[in-house]
């Protein structure tokens, strides 16, 4: 048996604790906000925080998050206005928004790090996530923006 | 029933103004006349003396409808409920459509909701969400939707205070008795509006565009904005049913291969996997049907796949084994260098190349392409008792509905489509294998079933873009004057999927700027030589308008450098004088595709080529002294009916590696919605085009794609794309007929990247991707 602890919430999970938390997140707690992209670590899209730091849920098993607090794009923000969902509506950043939980996600843990990143520690930082859109130029001014306080 | 999704986040059943859905809040408009399928192409609009365009809508299956008994409901409180009927795969078309009917109808955007129709083409009209088609075939039925629903309430509050039609007026969302101030809102007058005919459309009075509160300003967001940002939008692969259970398919490694055996000893150990059942496969030419293999039925998706990789498995690969995509390319070059079929023949090309001055020539390549939506094809299916519902992000819904029946042997009217948001499609969710096979698992077992490709599912077994050899020669005379041209086109035929004896371009495709070259030459020869397709070929958003272009737009730039010639001028001589072209009068065109729309409506007009390749020349500064590496590269194309033309300034440093400091533009697509979305699908081509200019290709050997994930299918990363995209729309008014505009800005992107690479290295790129060709 799995306990987990995601958005302030406890949780169980009584199957196979090498299943990677990304599964067990949308398919057996339906925290459906989280995506799948790659299943390898590739592309950014089921990031989540672990503890605050920003990681790729298809990488890390159910049983080795232990007791660490996983936050998702659902538990972000108790009324979704943290600044980077501001600034990412804002700038209407979304095409088809699919990646896009997991490039705020990625933001918003980069923020909490660096609140004034230069543009070159933007473009590290968000280097691991992959729209296929092309929302690229949006992303930027996004996280720019609530950078510079919305 | 079976479908429920956690509550407040998501109501998929539909509420069809019309059906059982709310009835007690919301006040229902229904028909008193037959929902009429406007044919729009005859219609004429007399309100302000503005004729409609003739469009080919009426030719798709299920037409357009126009009526507002169908897409509208008014809540007896006021809040509007407006159907979208196309799918959102991100160019904004489920707001944007809406929109239109909302402007037209006078109604206040904020209290407007709008609800996704189900995939039934029949009742909605046609919903394939593909050919930039939506805006074209949809503005005009909408703005008499909106307009029908605007007199209808007008003419309610007229019949309430008992004065003349003309005494009142409909204003954002209430009707003014203009003689006495009196006002009513359309909460208010729901319910005697609804009882009224929708009027005829000759009666339709059409708002002056002059007093467009919404349409042409970019200032609506797109629905699903708030949701998308905090996790609760719903894709295809978010549907939930009660009971579900999860499946990874294996499937045949070369495509047409069939299953021999298995062997699930081990699977069926791996904790969480529940059954093993096999997914019969179809013949080839495989069509939409499903690939077939081995599913992996579990708990949840990673328990599925971790028993996946337990199977053993003994394939027959089948008639596609050999498929090695370096021995083609050999092959389709060869084919390139003969002669073909003739599909334009223009004066005497031939002849002129042979009297030519000089004749230049080049060939290109341009290597399959995966599409590689962010969300893998996925569905969601639940059979039973003789009924199937499904959760797809379908394209085609239409056609996934029908063929759902076919294969699981039930009439059409016991099957339901929900359609979900898409999360990113260009062109791989028109095939609806994956939601088929989400329905035969379900037929199999009997609890619903969520079918997710992994992403080496989705490289592997795509249905790709074509690959293609494309061969220009051309003729110039003593003063550099372009007399001839000839230009051969190989690749393999995306109509393969469908017929598998067909080894020519199919009219859809050669009509993607290859036999509608406008270009001013007197002798123009197109040949497409035969290619038969060893993959599923699908539609890669603009299709073969990549190679076309890619391959037009980079020989003009050599033959500027061939015959010393500014690249620009070259393009726009090549253009030529303001001409308007018809393409079916072009020698030996036939069966001209037009994007399904007539020539008397959109016919070839080089005024507009030239004047867009003009707008981005003057923006980016054409001819201007640059920095040490920098060049500037253009190019221009129609597709899908509009006119794009992209500037590109690259910067090369001494390592060969690319920087795009800047991307310039141009957009005619006649009247247009929405300027803020036409904004974010020109930024997302340009990201696109860097992509499969500079990195994406798809391999194969021995019948395999030799891709599996983004490490060795590679797309483009927020540091390698030019962030700085700057879009030009012409501005058109009602008089300009609608044209396409989610897939045309990408066919000019890469020839404009690589003929800017060329003027800041001398190095021709020929074939694509770039890779490591720049490298020193």
């Amino acid at each position: 048996m799995v306990t987990l602890r995601v958005n302030g919430q406890d949780y169980t999970y009584d199957g196979d604790p090498s299943v990677p938390l990304l599964w067990v997140l949308r398919d057996e707690l339906g925290l459906t906000g989280t995506k799948f992209g790659c299943g390898i670590g590739l592309c950014g899209a089921c990031t989540v925080h672990l503890d605050g730091a920003a990681l790729r849920s298809c990488l890390l098993e159910v049983g080795q998050v232990g007791g660490k607090e996983v936050v998702t794009i659902e538990g972000l923000s108790p009324d979704g206005n943290h600044p980077v969902q501001v600034a990412w509506r804002e700038t209407s950043a979304p095409q088809c928004g699919y990646c896009h939980a997991g490039q705020i996600m990625q933001a918003s843990a980069l923020l909490a790090s660096t609140p004034k990143p230069t543009q070159e520690q933007i473009l590290a930082a968000m280097d691991g996530n992959i729209c296929r859109c092309g929302c690229y130029q949006r992303i930027n001014e996004a996280i720019n923006l609530a950078s510079a306080g919305v | 029933m079976t479908h429920m999704f956690k509550s407040g986040i998501f109501n998929f059943a539909p509420i069809p103004p019309g059906s059982v859905a709310n009835m007690s809040r919301r006040f229902v408009l229904k028909g008193f006349v037959a929902a009429g399928t406007l044919v729009v192409g005859t219609s004429f609009l007399p309100g302000k003396g503005r004729a409609d365009w003739a469009t080919g809508a009426a030719l798709m299956p299920g037409g357009t409808k126009n009526n507002p008994h169908l897409f509208i409901a008014i809540d007896p409180s006021g809040e509007v409920t407006i159907i979208a009927n196309r799918e959102e795969m991100g160019t904004g078309i489920k707001t944007s459509l809406p929109m239109v009917v909302a402007d037209e109808m006078e109604a206040d955007w904020s209290r407007v909701h709008v609800q996704q129709a189900t995939g039934d083409n029949e009742k909605w009209g046609n919903q394939d969400t593909d050919g930039s088609r939506s805006v074209r075939h949809w503005v005009q039925p909408m703005r008499q939707c909106g307009a029908a629903m605007r007199m209808m309430l007008e003419q309610a509050a007229a019949t309430r205070w008992g004065v003349e039609l003309s005494s009142v007026k409909a204003e954002n969302h209430r009707v003014v008795n203009l003689a006495t101030g009196e006002i009513a809102g359309y909460g208010e007058l729901a319910a005697a509006a609804s009882a009224l005919p929708m009027p005829p459309v000759e009666a339709l009075q059409l708002k002056n565009p002059r007093d467009f509160r919404y349409i042409g300003t970019g200032s609506i967001q797109i629905v699903d904005l708030y949701d998308i940002t905090v996790g609760k939008a719903v894709y295809g692969i978010d549907a939930k049913m009660p009971g579900m259970k999860f499946a990874v398919i294996a499937r045949p490694p070369v495509v047409g291969g069939k299953l021999v055996s298995y062997d699930a000893t081990e699977t069926l150990k791996v904790p969480g996997v529940e059954q093993v059942v096999v997914v019969p496969g179809a013949t080839w030419p495989l069509k939409f049907r499903p690939l077939g293999g081995v599913a992996v039925i579990a708990r949840n998706t990673g328990s599925a796949i971790k028993g996946r990789e337990q199977l053993k498995i003994v394939w027959d690969d089948g008639p596609n084994a050999s498929y090695d995509s370096v021995a083609f390319r050999s092959q389709m070059e060869a084919s390139a260098g003969q002669p073909g079929l003739v599909v334009r023949d223009d004066g005497d090309a031939e002849g002129a190349l042979k009297s030519a001055a000089r004749v230049i020539s080049a060939t290109y390549y341009i290597p399959h392409l995966a599409h590689a939506s962010m969300e893998p094809p996925t569905a969601t299916a639940h059979v039973t008792n003789g009924t199937c519902v499904a959760y797809v992000p379908a394209q085609y819904p239409g056609g996934c509905h029908d063929d759902l029946a076919a294969v699981l042997g039930i009439p059409a009217s016991n099957v339901t489509v929900n359609l979900t948001l898409l999360g990113g499609a260009f062109g791989r969710k028109c095939n609806w294998d994956f939601a088929l096979e989400a329905a035969l698992l379900s037929k199999a077992t009997g609890v619903p079933i969520k079918v997710v490709w992994t992403r080496e599912d989705d490289l592997q077994h795509d249905s790709y873009h074509t690959v293609s050899v494309e061969r220009i020669d051309a003729g110039v005379d003593t003063n550099g004057r372009v007399v001839a041209w000839r230009h051969r086109s190989v690749a393999p035929s995306l109509w393969s999927t469908f017929d598998g004896s067909q080894v020519h371009e199919h009219p859809i495709e050669l009509g993607m700027g290859f036999v509608d070259n406008p270009f001013d030459i007197p002798n123009l020869r197109c040949e497409n030589p035969a290619c038969a397709a060893h993959v599923r070929i699908g539609w890669f958003r603009s299709v073969s308008n990549i190679p076309h272009a890619f391959a037009i737009q980079s020989f003009v730039a050599e033959l500027a450098a061939a015959t010393g010639r500014d690249p620009r001028d070259m393009l726009l001589e090549l253009i030529g004088p303001d001409r308007v072209l018809d393409p079916t009068k072009f020698r030996g065109v036939t069966n001209f595709w037009n994007y399904g729309d007539p020539v008397s409506t959109y016919p070839i007009e080089t005024g507009r080529l030239r004047r867009v390749t003009e707008i981005v020349a003057e923006q980016i500064g054409w001819g201007r002294t640059l920095p040490k590496g920098h060049g500037l590269g253009i190019a221009a194309h129609r597709s899908f009916l509009s006119y794009i033309a992209t500037a590109v300034e690259v910067a090369v440093d001494d390592k060969g590696n690319i920087t795009i400091p800047r991307v310039d533009t141009a957009v005619d697509c006649g009247f247009y919605i929405n300027p803020e979305r036409i904004r974010s699908q020109v930024e997302g081509a340009a990201v696109q085009g860097t992509a499969l200019a500079k990195n994406s290709e798809i391999t194969f050997k021995n019948g395999r794609a030799q891709q599996s994930n983004f490490d060795g299918y590679l797309l483009a990363r927020i540091n390698e794309v030019p962030l700085n995209v700057n879009v030009h729309i012409v501005p058109a008014d009602w008089n300009v007929p609608s044209s396409g505009l989610g897939e045309p800005p990408l066919p000019p992107f890469a020839p404009a990247l690589c003929n800017a690479v060329f003027a800041a290295t001398g190095k021709r790129i020929r074939s694509l991707p770039i890779g490591n060709q720049l490298a020193t």
